[in-house]
Parts: structure tokens; C-alpha cells; sequence
């Protein structure tokens, strides 16, 4: 891989933390607070959204004119359309995450600059539990298939 | 502090906004992927198979904080209150789990699936965002928030 393809995601990873810290969405308690519907709601996060809705709303009608990425040969983009008890139960228990701790990943990695001890407890239980669902959803290993 | 226009920054958080579009686009158009965190940091430590190129995905996670501490220097911030660390890795699982199982969170299924009006990225997002919100009812009602 030549240098100049971790260009664009630098970029794209600086301006997302960026935006995250502008936005107030690095304070677990802004987020609580959006989430704090019938208690002292903070509407913030709708704007964040809203901003960010917007802009990639625009990137999506100029995708649809594009032959191919500026940076890379093709577009890799998800094409899965059923709703299944994954997507449910994964998004329930994300949010049930996200309100406990007013964490999410992308806030919680650009917390890493801000108070790395604080958010290091959550990061490393993420990890964890990605890994253990990667465990219970790969295919169990066959010697002869490793080393590809 | 009595009404939530106080404490609610509607041009700070729209700027934030913009700036998180503006990142998602870039890689949208410059690298044709989806930029959601959860499954970039997957990728980054070998937990998805599919996704960007991992040297990709370790140059956006590097971004991240990077980004963070600029606005950081430039506007001073109050510094951020935590949950418990007891709390924090309880979360830290589920948001784990729960992202990979449902295949992304607020970036992947909130900001690029919705605005491209994906059916499976609107009803994740309505699914994380009840269910947070009745995370946060509950356990304000229960006294353990943080």
C-alpha cells in the first residue's frame, strides 16, 4: 500500500474528531443529556446530526455520478437490505452502552487525546467484546485454510 | 441552569456536525467506503475481516484523537466527567458487542446510513436511540447514572 492512501483516512479521522470535540459529543454528560429525554434534554446531539446528515446527503448525490473513488480502484459500500434480529438486537445493545456510559466509539477514541485514563476502561471492554463476538461468529478454523 | 436552551449549543454542535460530514465524505468519495468507527476500529485490530485496508483504518483511528486535541487547544473546554470504571467497561461491552452484532453505531448506521436512507441504518439508529434513552430514564430513576 503506498503512503499517500493513509492520506484520506488521517484526514477524514482528524476532521471526525475534530467535529466530535466542536459539537460537545466528547462530554459523556452532553450525550446523557440528549439521551435524557424526559429529564433536563440537551438537543445538541440533534444538531450534530442534523450538521453531519447534511453534509454526507450531498457526498451520497455526488457518489451516485462518480465511476469510482477518487483514492481507490472501486467503492466497497454495504448492499444488505433485510432487517434481522442482528441489526435489532445489536442497535439495542449499543444503545443500552451508549446511555449507560454516554460513550460511543468514535468519542470514545478521540477521548483518548483528551482523558486517556478515564475512557481507557471503556475502550479495552469494547475491544473485548468485539473480540468475543468475532470469536462466537467466525467459522471455526481449519488448519489447512490458515496462512492465506 | 433551569431550561435546556442554557446548556444546549445549537451552532457549536451544527459546526461538529458539519465537520464529522465533511470527514465521513472524504472517505466516501476518496476511499468508496463507509466510515463508521466501530467496525474501522474492528478492522484496525483484526476483528473484521472485511473493511478498509488495516493500515487505512489505523491512519483514521490515529485521526481521531488528533482532531480532538486540536480543538482542544484552540477552545478551552471543561474538562469531561466520567462514569465509574465498573460502569465504563458494563458499556464498553455492550457498545463491543452491540456494535458488531448490528453493524455499526452513530457514525456507520446514524450519519452515513441515514443520509443515504438506508432501511437496516434508520431502523438501527431509531432501535440505539430508544434504547438509550430508556437506558438513561432508568437508570436516572434508579439513582446509578453517572
Amino acid at each position: 500500500m503506498s503512503a499517500a492512501r493513509l492520506i484520506p483516512p488521517l484526514i477524514s479521522g482528524s476532521l471526525f474528531g475534530a467535529g466530535l470535540g466542536l459539537g460537545g459529543m466528547t462530554d459523556p454528560a452532553r450525550v446523557r443529556g440528549f439521551l435524557d429525554l424526559f429529564g433536563r434534554w440537551d438537543p445538541t446531539l440533534a444538531f450534530v446530526m442534523a450538521g453531519a446528515v447534511l453534509v454526507m446527503a450531498i457526498a451520497w448525490a455526488i457518489q451516485r455520478r462518480m465511476e469510482r473513488p477518487a483514492l481507490a480502484e472501486s467503492f466497497a459500500l454495504p448492499d444488505a437490505r433485510h432487517i434481522d434480529a442482528p441489526l435489532i438486537g445489536g442497535a439495542a445493545l449499543f444503545g443500552i452502552g451508549w446511555g449507560l456510559a454516554g460513550l460511543c466509539p468514535g468519542p470514545a477514541l478521540a477521548s483518548l487525546a483528551l482523558a486517556p485514563l478515564e475512557v481507557l476502561p471503556f475502550l479495552a471492554a469494547m475491544l473485548a467484546g468485539m473480540a468475543i463476538h468475532h470469536r462466537v461468529t467466525s467459522p471455526p478454523r481449519i488448519p489447512a485454510l490458515q496462512g492465506q | 441552569m433551569s431550561g435546556w436552551l442554557e446548556q444546549t449549543q445549537p451552532l457549536q454542535g451544527l459546526a461538529g456536525g458539519l465537520l464529522i460530514g465533511l470527514a465521513a465524505a472524504v472517505i466516501l468519495l476518496g476511499s468508496g467506503r463507509i466510515a463508521g468507527v466501530s467496525g474501522i476500529a474492528a478492522r484496525a485490530v483484526r476483528l473484521n475481516p472485511g473493511g478498509m485496508p488495516r493500515g487505512e483504518a489505523l491512519a483514521f483511528l490515529v485521526g481521531l484523537p488528533l482532531g480532538a486535541a486540536i480543538v482542544s487547544a484552540l477552545a478551552h473546554q471543561p474538562r469531561a466527567e466520567f462514569a465509574s470504571p465498573a460502569l465504563l467497561i458494563a458499556a464498553g461491552l455492550a457498545v463491543g458487542i452491540g456494535t458488531r452484532l448490528g453493524s455499526g453505531c452513530t457514525s456507520g448506521h446514524g450519519v452515513c446510513g441515514v443520509s443515504r436512507l438506508s432501511g437496516r441504518s434508520l431502523v438501527a439508529t431509531a432501535v440505539f436511540m430508544m434504547s438509550g434513552i430508556a437506558t438513561v430514564a432508568l437508570t436516572n430513576a434508579l439513582g446509578a447514572g453517572s
